[in-house]
């Protein structure tokens, strides 16, 4: 094709070029307006002070602000524990899973790859009103079952402690977050070249040396897309701690995401959330320029 | 002694495997079975066992949903031509489940439409600009969605479609993330084809219809599937765009139900029934074609 490209003569590639953006107008109409057009708003807005109605330009203020406010900083301090945890925790797991169901039987397969899908499927709302049930101080099953069996004398409030409830989030993170993974994992692992595999077992390799010398290289790719999605994904936590916490108790479940929401549809300061936004992007794609880095570098070795 | 190393192994691995299915499936059966219970079983008294399954321990009611459906509305209403056209009174909460099917639906087929047609361009045309349009596709697929939840809902209100169910819809279609996976499906058209059609003397429209459609057909499948459930669970931007309890998603809506009574533990688990059954029972009939769509949008273009 490209050398087809390369003869093409201007006046053809003039049509071809009408012709294709003709095809690319519906598409180009939802992008430019609902998604270029907001991002340079964004843009703009953090340098202004807008809040309900009006608002006038200052320039970087919104920014200096940010790294004075002590509970953004505490919100981009969880956001990162909340990635740091999740992301590895996240990627072994899934590996882990995704190779494991990948030696069964197809059937067997499927229904895995189905449960751990599940979560992601009914969606966080569904999934957090009955964890925080599950939860819950005095009603929650959890607490009974622990008072039940004597390892606590009364009920724990686990989202109502700052030292548990940023660990509770991660859990139900975590619940929603392995299964696009492991499908992606398993699909990986099938393109695998068998006759390699086969080689290494008739020569007498173990499955640790299979795994890393012949499987781990070959998913490589998938492992960087998996690592940077969970990535994304960790860094936007929102619906969960509006769900579960509200951000609390005294902001210890907050995340950038949530302090954003609250300072916007709270507060109406939407100069400072946008600020806030135009952060977090910074930051996210710091993160997935910093992955791709450290794992080309580690493919390349 | 390899070999009794190697059974063992499976064996863990199988049984951490059930272990964590259970941990996955129980949130889901808990809802089931909660919204089944009465206010007298729901609660778990100190001292009493948990009441585990229905019809043995649990003499199931319908008293949740009875409450759930209670308050009333229009199916749709809306003015054309000076008249009042309005739909049979029907519950709340279906006509929550109403607008989620709705959202799903219209941005189901308007990407469908738009990105089957732009992905088929960007993968299959040489034309001006082609390259600088992808670069910019692909860097807003990385950019995180969320953070131009502000600037959505100033330029909602400005096109005066905020609080209504395209407020959602549009969002939805402007993610290039299906322009992207179309266009993956798009490559493996054998340009002979479009070629063959070409000197037929087919057009351009009639080329894409007969030729090209048919081709990319589990691309569709993929995507509309994909897009479907990502519409469902877009809980953030429903959140900040719906705020009139009719325009409400069921998302919403149990959301809306869990902050007004957060100990009703029945009437919350109904609404999470009502809303994560059928999203799943979709899944699983689909579910051959949202393997494939995870697992082509994640392959590097």
């Amino acid at each position: 094709m490209s050398k087809q490209a390369m003869s093409q003569s201007p006046v053809l590639r003039r049509r071809e070029t009408v012709v294709s953006y003709l095809f690319l107008l519906p598409a180009l109409f939802f992008f430019v307006c609902f998604v270029v057009t907001p991002m340079a708003m964004g843009v703009v807005t953090s340098l202004t002070d807008s809040h309900m109605g009006g608002g006038s330009f200052v320039g970087l203020k919104n920014y200096v602000e940010l790294f004075q406010d002590p509970v953004f900083l505490k919100s981009m301090v969880n956001t990162v524990i909340i990635v740091v945890v999740s992301v590895p925790v996240v990627t072994v797991f899934s590996l882990w899973v995704g190779s494991a169901i990948y030696e069964m039987r197809a059937s067997a397969r499927s229904f895995f790859r189905c449960v751990f899908y599940l979560p992601v499927v009914t969606g966080s709302v569904a999934v957090v009103v009955v964890w925080r049930w599950m939860f819950h101080t005095y009603n929650g099953l959890f607490n009974h079952l622990l008072t039940g069996a004597g390892i606590l004398d009364r009920g724990f409030s686990f989202l109502g402690d700052p030292r548990t409830a940023l660990a509770c989030v991660i859990l139900i993170l975590f619940t929603t977050s392995i299964g696009q993974p492991i499908v992606l994992y398993v699909a990986a692992l099938g393109n695998v070249d068998s006759s390699m595999v086969e080689a290494a077992e008739v020569d007498g390799a173990t499955r640790m040396q299979i795994f890393w010398r012949i499987k781990w290289p070959a998913i490589t790719p998938t492992t960087l897309y998996v690592v940077v999605i969970t990535t994304i994904n960790s860094f936007q936590c929102f619906a969960l701690i509006q769900l579960l916490t509200s951000g609390g108790p005294n902001y210890a479940t907050s995340t950038v995401m949530y302090y954003l929401y609250e300072t916007a549809f709270r507060q109406y300061q939407y100069g400072y959330a946008d600020a806030m936004g135009v952060v977090l992007a910074i930051v996210i794609a710091l993160f997935s320029a910093l992955q791709f880095k450290v794992m080309n570098g580690g493919a390349t070795e | 002694m390899r070999n009794g190393r190697k059974k063992s192994y499976v064996v863990f691995s199988v049984i951490l495997l059930i272990v964590l299915a259970i941990l996955f499936l129980f949130p889901l059966y808990w809802i089931v079975t909660g919204s089944v219970k009465d206010k007298a079983d729901i609660l778990i008294k100190a001292g009493e066992s948990v009441r585990w399954i229905p019809f043995t321990d649990v003499s199931p009611t319908l008293a949740n949903y009875d409450n759930l459906f209670r308050s009333t509305t229009e199916l749709f209403r809306f003015e054309a031509f000076g008249y009042t056209v309005t739909g049979p009174e029907i519950p709340m909460a279906l006509r929550w489940l109403f607008n989620s099917v709705f959202i799903s639906v219209m941005a189901m087929l308007l990407s469908c439409i738009t990105a089957s047609l732009a992905g088929y361009v960007l993968a299959k045309k040489r034309f001006y600009g082609r390259a600088a349009l992808f670069t910019l596709f692909v860097c807003a697929i990385a950019l995180p969605k969320q953070v131009i939840l502000i600037p959505l809902l100033s330029l909602s209100t400005f096109l005066g479609i905020a609080n209504t169910s395209w407020a959602v819809i549009c969002p939805v279609v402007g993610w290039p993330f299906g322009v992207f996976l179309m266009k993956q499906f798009s490559e493996t058209i054998p340009s002979e084809m479009l070629e063959a059609a070409r000197i037929d003397g087919a057009g351009e429209v009639r080329t894409f219809w007969s030729v090209v459609m048919p081709l990319i057909k589990p691309g569709f499948g993929a995507l509309a599937i994909f897009t479907f459930i990502n519409a469902w669970n877009e809980y953030p931007l429903q959140l900040v765009m719906l705020t009139d309890n009719v325009e409400k998603t069921i998302a919403l809506g149990i959301a809306g139900l869990q902050s007004s009574d957060s100990t009703d533990y029945g009437l919350i688990m109904a609404g999470a029934a009502l809303a994560s059954v059928p999203i799943i029972i979709i899944f699983l009939i689909f579910q051959k074609y949202f393997t494939q769509g995870i697992t082509m949008g994640a392959v590097k273009g």
